[in-house]
């Protein structure tokens, strides 16, 4: 019983950073029509450089706001560099473009910062909170995890609820051409968005990272499971992919305590067949049918 | 002039396919032994690249469907070639046509999932199972050796082949020579086989597929057969390569099938140009030949080892981005323009 308590609080804290990180492969997917696989390589090369000014003596804060602003620049530069060619062209070649960019990333920073593991600190406590005798598998450090993915969410939330900016971005997301004849900066838009994204993946890197070791391949399964969640949400809706992300949390936390953990990404790619034969759509998008 | 070499060029498409795999086969013996052993090795090396690649370029290429999986599908075949080869008792040319048959077989149950997906979604299932396969071999760690893997037995030359060799050189045949011939020879009998396939109807249905699918499939062909077909043959070819990997390198370990082996194959075919078999030989060529080159420059600009040996997937990274944004034709593209432009000219003058 203890055993099921730990593993499913252990798969909600996980899996609320795979919400995070495929909340910001849905934001880009919305607007551009374009996975961005190099998501994770650019969160780990963010964490990295925070690592870097936390080593140096700088506060843990300094090195997450730091990593943030660099994620919210390299997202932008990313987009207007080198997505922007490719945006609206065959979708195999924005694809293979963002594959480039995940090897160049992962070996930039390899060259870098070095290719050996080393240990990224928390901010808060890694012991479990007591419960009667009991020491439960849910830290201090899981809560802040939690609340600042819950964060994240309200505050995108707002953004495209209640703001000018978020209306536009949503309008170049519906139709480029339409909004751009309504006056919408619709290439500023898309570059927003990208900018945005990076940062929200930045926080899961982050948020992986803290308490763990870290290495330039790290977010090479994350890729994955926050792509299996992105698709469980029906990659859509931003809270299908929060719900998806949960879900995969879960799930791949069950397969790693009851089964084993290097079966984890194996089953990762049976949720993501299963859905995408079974229900294409996704399991709480609304849009009638897609061909995937 | 053209008129002239159009004459000599047999008309039968096999005949023309069987002489050059048999000038290839003469240029692959003139390397091989003109080269150092050092460069015999890089040879058999490029070989399972290039076996790979071919067969990526006709499942990317030809039939449009991407695949970031085949690291994955050439670990079956390795893993296959070393559990064969174990007993010493299987021949390693029965070894090689099993690992291509149970890769095959792998390649039938990936092929039906992908053959609904297309795009990024087959492009994030594939990398599912790239990062996730070879994971098996260290959950299976009695039977597939774990993270250490399985070591190989690399076959000895038969005493036929060695006279043979002798006869017809006068040199030495070391090991490294013997496997590279072997790689070679299969790459060639692979390239024979996927060029009629790739010029005969089967080329033809899958380019329909690729192009447009709808009128594809209101032309009677039924799409998600042949794209498992395409799947199955790519995923043959990558059991193939896998089984020459095993024997070069005389390790199947899960650290030689990482998600770079397969977003390496990706580049070669991309940079060589989709769809062309020449494109895979010359992108699996810079796979092999450019990392040493790129190294040595990285040591000499002060950098570590270990900084260096990471230049080679950078350049990969960045000449991935830089061909698709400025000849997502590649090489293959880039030259077949320059010669149409060249026809034209000499058409006015």
């Amino acid at each position: 019983m203890q055993q099921f308590v730990n593993i499913t609080l252990n798969g909600l804290s996980q899996g609320a950073i795979y919400a995070a990180f495929a909340l910001a492969l849905v934001l880009i997917w919305r607007a551009t029509r374009i996975i961005n696989f190099a998501q994770g390589a650019m969160a780990m090369f963010t964490t990295y450089l925070a690592l870097t000014l936390i080593e140096s003596g700088q506060s843990y804060w300094v090195g997450f706001a730091a990593a943030l602003v660099a994620g919210l620049v390299l997202g932008a530069l990313v987009e207007r560099i080198v997505m922007r060619p490719v945006e609206g062209g065959p979708e195999l070649n924005a694809v293979i473009v963002t594959l480039g960019l995940f090897v160049a990333f992962q070996a930039l920073a390899a060259i870098l910062f070095g290719a050996t593991f080393q240990s990224f600190p928390a901010p808060f406590g890694l012991r479990g909170f007591t419960v009667g005798e009991f020491t439960i598998a849910f830290t201090p450090f899981s809560v802040f995890v939690i609340g600042s993915v819950l964060v994240v969410m309200l505050a995108l939330t707002a953004l495209f609820r209640f703001t000018d900016l978020g209306l536009r971005m949503r309008a170049s997301a519906f139709s480029q051409e339409v909004s751009r004849l309504l006056g919408v900066r619709v290439g500023r838009m898309l570059t927003l968005g990208w900018a945005f994204a990076a940062v929200v993946g930045s926080l899961a890197g982050l948020l992986i990272a803290g308490g763990n070791l870290v290495h330039p391949a790290y977010m090479d399964a994350v890729i994955v499971y926050g792509f299996v969640a992105a698709v469980l949400g029906g990659l859509e809706s931003p809270g299908g992919a929060v719900a998806g992300g949960l879900i995969t949390g879960l799930a791949l936390s069950y397969v790693s305590g009851y089964l084993g953990s290097e079966l984890v990404t194996l089953a990762a790619l049976g949720i993501l067949v299963a859905v995408l034969l079974v229900r294409p759509r996704g399991l709480f998008s609304r849009v009638a049918e897609r061909r995937v | 002039m053209r008129a002239v070499l159009r004459r000599l060029v047999p008309r039968s498409l096999l005949l023309r396919n069987l002489l050059g795999v048999v000038a290839g086969l003469v240029v692959v013996v003139l390397v091989l032994e003109t080269t150092s052993p050092f460069r015999n090795s890089q040879f058999a090396t490029m070989s399972y690249y290039a076996i790979a690649a071919a067969g990526l370029t006709v499942l990317t290429g030809l039939n449009g469907q991407i695949s970031l999986g085949h690291g994955a599908l050439m670990a079956v075949g390795a893993y296959t070639t070393a559990l064969l080869l174990e007993g010493g008792s299987v021949p390693f040319p029965l070894a090689m046509l099993a690992a291509a048959a149970v890769t095959a077989v792998a390649g039938v149950v990936v092929g039906a999932a992908a053959a609904r997906l297309h795009g990024p979604y087959l492009a994030g299932a594939t990398l599912a199972l790239a990062v996730g396969v070879p994971g098996l071999a260290i959950y299976f760690d009695g039977l597939l050796g774990g993270e250490q893997g399985l070591s190989v037995r690399s076959p000895r030359p038969p005493d036929w082949f060695a006279d043979a060799h002798y006869f017809l050189t006068a040199g030495e045949l070391g090991g490294a020579k013997y496997l590279a011939y072997v790689g070679w020879i299969t790459l060639l009998v692979v390239v024979l086989l996927l060029a009629n396939l790739m010029a005969g109807r089967y080329g033809r249905v899958w380019r329909a597929v690729r192009d447009d699918e709808v009128a594809a499939e209101l032309a009677g062909m039924r799409l998600g057969g042949l794209r498992i077909l395409a799947f199955v043959v790519s995923a043959a070819c990558a059991g193939l390569a896998g089984s020459v990997l095993a024997m070069v390198v005389r390790l199947a370990a899960p650290s030689g099938f990482t998600i770079v082996l397969s977003l390496s194959l990706l580049t070669a075919v991309v940079v060589g140009g989709l769809g062309s078999l020449t494109g895979a030989l010359l992108g699996s060529a810079l796979l092999v030949f450019l990392p040493p080159a790129v190294t040595n420059l990285g040591t000499g600009a002060g950098l570590t080892g270990v900084q260096a040996a990471q230049l080679a997937p950078l350049v990969y990274g960045v000449v991935l981005v830089v061909v698709m944004l400025l000849a997502p034709g590649g090489v293959m593209g880039l030259l077949r323009r320059l010669w149409r432009r060249g026809i034209n000219q000499g058409g006015s003058t």
